[in-house]
């Protein structure tokens, strides 16, 4: 069987196609056992404020310990350029990792991305050396225009985050891998672990998400699910799937029946 | 001297530097990242880096969070 690439963003090397949101978990023992179904070996993380009146409080890097997992520090919540500039800059002073999952939000009831100010905040951070990873919605010209920037994936949304629509608009990923010539992760919208396989299938190059495994009734158990999902969504990818077909095509010879 | 610390009013002696306010709010200097009046402040300028009177700081660390924040 040929064995698959692995997945590389910058320089990074990933020994999964899965990547994975440490929100919205009951607990910080919960986040961990779920990384761990996931198989995922990147997490990403949101930049707050340290509780200056109880610094000695629990901290999620206790629970997932950045010389095992690489830590992917977001800017979830920022709605310009600027804060999300400044917001990438203090992650990466914390001395864990390079990379930003960079994120712009232009709306709060859609969390759509806004572009515009997207694009300005990637041409700024590719140029003091972070590994941009943007959130964007599934147009192709925004793709190519974040590549041109220097990003080192493009992360389109199958489906407004936390929504759990699944693959909304399949074509337009299509587009977009035939466009660009980084990686594709599809970030945000998959529900189930079926979405996670349609969206691999597709040949996308890896998924992130959170909410579809944080919010289920068993997190732990869907973050199994969604690992089977992206590596038989992977596999049947490679494999390369029959053509559809209107009638019957049997598989069975005919040559031999009994008369 | 009272400088801004996330939002909350701190007195620190004066000549204090980046170092002494994390010892003094037992903050363990790894996994986190300092601002001050929008700067971040490079972890090897810790001891360097003394604090005026009114400088507003910010002290980040990571916690949970995927694709949006609520």
């Amino acid at each position: 069987m040929p064995t698959d690439a692995p997945l590389i963003i910058g320089n990074i090397e990933f020994k999964s196609r899965l990547i994975v949101g440490t929100g919205k978990y009951a607990s910080f023992e919960e986040t961990k056992k779920g990384v761990e179904a996931s198989g995922a070996d990147c997490v990403t993380v949101a930049v707050r404020r340290v509780n200056i009146l109880d610094p000695k409080e629990e901290n999620l890097l206790d629970y997932l310990d950045p010389k095992i997992y690489k830590i992917l520090p977001n800017t979830a919540g920022c709605y310009t350029a600027d804060e999300a500039i400044r917001t990438a800059r203090l992650a990466r002073a914390a001395g864990i990792s390079d990379m930003v999952k960079l994120e712009v939000i232009g709306d709060q009831r859609t969390l759509f991305p806004d572009n515009e100010a997207l694009l300005e905040a990637t041409r700024v951070l590719v140029k003091e050396g972070f590994i941009v990873l943007p959130y964007t919605n599934d147009d192709p010209i925004m793709a190519r225009k974040l590549v041109d920037a220097g990003a080192a994936v493009v992360m389109p949304l199958a489906a407004p985050i936390g929504s759990g629509l699944g693959i909304r608009n399949p074509y337009n990923l299509k587009i977009i891998m035939e466009t660009i010539s980084v990686p594709i992760i599809v970030d945000a919208g998959v529900g189930t672990a079926s979405d996670a396989a349609v969206a691999m299938e597709l040949g996308v190059d890896g998924i992130l998400m959170n909410t579809a495994i944080a919010g289920a009734k068993n997190p732990i158990q869907m973050a199994e699910a969604m690992r089977y999902g992206v590596n038989a969504g992977r596999l049947a990818y490679l494999a390369g799937r029959i053509p559809r077909k209107l009638y019957a095509q049997a598989s069975s010879p005919i040559e031999g029946m009994i008369e | 001297m009272q400088i801004l610390v996330n939002g909350v009013e701190q007195d620190l002696p004066a000549g204090a530097n980046v170092l002494m306010l994390l010892k003094q709010l037992d903050i363990a200097p790894e996994r986190i990242a300092i601002e001050i009046n929008l700067t971040v402040i490079d972890r090897a300028a810790y001891h360097d880096r003394i604090f005026c009177e009114g400088d507003k700081v910010e002290i980040i660390s990571f916690i949970g969070g995927g694709e949006d924040a609520n």
